[in-house]
């Protein structure tokens, strides 16, 4: 059932938003600048220095632009559970958990916001851009991780963001606390981690493995060697990190949801 | 609250590390500012962030596409001043919850430049309010195009994404290329956050700032009172 539910939900929500082309194309081209922003800061350094953390411009935009797809595509899945404090607070969680489908692919098909795409699409440029411009030493392998790292990435980001999501079973208004974890990990990945300090990073980078979403694939992309010291290796294991960070996500979900009381109406 | 805040230490965390990063691969120093300049001007900026609100919440544009603001039109009262007020009030309570902590985390944790003269500390109060008014007329002028677009969350969308780098939140507009920095200079932008800053750092000449923010603050007032004069003939009731 669950296979033909899904995909009309979807085409229905999609059809909706195409209705108005006006507003869509112009919250399509937002939604390229909001991801652009960021670019600009890159640039507005860069024209004061030459390299940070030892990266040059388009080292650091390659990295970018990977942090920038994967948050981009993550963000059009599971962006919805922002919404979750209003489900869990008026009670409409137990709407979800009637219907014979899980809660949490019901939540995530509930409001994929087109115009998103705009962010994913801003991204991909920026990651054209920069892969032509910084020298690698291309071998069928690395062609593979180079198409691994963003999706590897959405899947991190997935399971960053239902893992801090769920923090609201607790803490119904604690998706500030989330933001900081999600909307935070985008941040901190679009630049190479060694510019982070050491408490900063051992969060953000292994606890929450945001250095698993660029600066790794883009160091064995890259050849270099990195200067935390790690091997080189590291950099090819952003998928397994993934199915890792998924796994854990899906147990985080599970006990959470266990935790859910109803508002009795 | 304590989630608010969690967020806005976590995303000043990140800004001080780029920033101190660039200051690194650039001798320690970028257009006057080094370590304690660059966490200075972080924290000051994520604590005026709330204080001055520099993205609302459109309340009003809300009231505007469902008819309520009627109700607020036929007060006795003008309606911008009344806002204004009550965004002053705001504003008091932010100045404890959202402007004192991230400036004293910023002062006690971390290399801090302190005014190098004590009536800096005044001229950066007169400022951040100053900035907050202007941030109110900003937001009051978005909010009422609402009145002619019904559905202003085009415009509400493209002012919360661009403010952050117009405004020099998310790097100092001391770093932008010189004609850049000139183009942003004359518009109202920098008036938000950079200048309370700048008067903070003692970064140019504080009276000069204070002159360009009470210029804006003006125009921008001035702005909003007669668009909603001619929003208001606009307005049709149809009845109760």
């Amino acid at each position: 059932m669950a296979d033909v539910i899904y995909p009309r939900l979807i085409g229905a929500k999609l059809r909706s938003q195409l209705a108005y082309r006006t507003s869509f194309a112009l919250d399509f081209v937002a939604q390229i600048l909001a991801q652009w922003i960021e670019l600009f800061v890159i640039l507005v350094l860069f024209s004061q220095v030459s390299a940070l953390g030892g990266f040059s411009r388009e080292e650091v935009l390659l990295m970018y632009a990977f942090a920038g797809a994967a948050f981009g595509v993550a963000d059009l899945f599971a962006g919805q559970l922002d919404n979750l404090p209003t489900y869990i607070r008026t009670g409409s969680f137990d709407v979800l958990l009637m219907r014979p489908l899980g809660t949490l692919p019901q939540i995530m098909v509930s409001d994929i916001r087109l115009r998103r795409i705009g962010r994913i699409a801003g991204a991909a440029a920026v990651m054209i851009y920069a892969l032509l411009h910084v020298h690698i030493d291309w071998t069928p392998a690395k062609v593979l991780l180079t198409i691994a790292t963003p999706l590897a990435g959405t899947v991190i980001y997935s399971s960053v963001w239902i893992m801090a999501c769920s923090v609201c079973f607790w803490i119904v208004e604690g998706r500030e606390f989330a933001n900081a974890v999600t909307y935070g990990s985008n941040a901190f990945t679009s630049y190479p981690i060694n510019v982070y300090s050491r408490p900063l990073r051992w969060f953000m980078a292994y606890v929450v493995p945001g250095a698993f979403v660029a600066y790794y694939p883009s160091i064995a992309l890259l050849g270099k060697q990195d200067p935390l010291g790690l091997p080189g290796w590291v950099g090819w294991t952003s998928p397994l990190v993934a199915a890792l960070a998924a796994g854990v996500a899906g147990l985080v979900w599970r006990f959470a949801v266990r935790h859910y009381r109803g508002t009795g109406s | 609250m304590l989630a608010g805040m969690t967020t806005n230490v976590v995303f000043g965390l990140l800004r001080v590390s780029v920033i101190v990063a660039a200051l690194k691969a650039a001798d320690g120093e970028i257009a006057d500012y080094d370590i304690a300049a660059t966490n200075t001007y972080v924290w000051i900026g994520q604590g005026l962030l709330g204080f001055i609100l520099l993205w609302g919440n459109n309340e009003l544009a809300e009231r505007v596409r469902s008819g309520d603001v009627v109700v607020d039109l036929y007060r006795p009262w003008h309606l911008q001043s009344a806002l204004l007020a009550q965004d002053v009030g705001r504003g008091g309570f932010a100045f404890f919850t959202r402007l004192a902590p991230p400036m004293a985390f910023g002062m006690l944790l971390f290399p801090f430049q302190f005014p190098a003269n004590l009536v800096q500390w005044p001229l950066f109060g007169v400022s951040a309010v100053v900035a907050l008014v202007i941030s109110f007329s900003f937001r009051f002028l978005v909010e009422i195009s609402a009145f002619w677009l019904l559905d202003n969350r085009g415009l509400y969308g493209f002012w919360n994404i661009s403010s952050g780098l117009l405004c020099g939140l998310t790097v100092p507009i001391a770093f932008f290329p010189g004609w850049a920095r000139d183009v942003l200079w004359m518009t109202p932008f920098p008036a938000l956050l950079q200048a309370p800053i700048d008067v903070f750092l003692g970064h140019g000449n504080a009276v000069k700032i204070l002159l360009y923010q009470v210029f804006w603050a003006v125009t921008l007032l001035a702005a909003g009172h007669f668009a909603l004069q001619r929003a208001v003939r606009k307005v049709v009731v149809q009845g109760g």
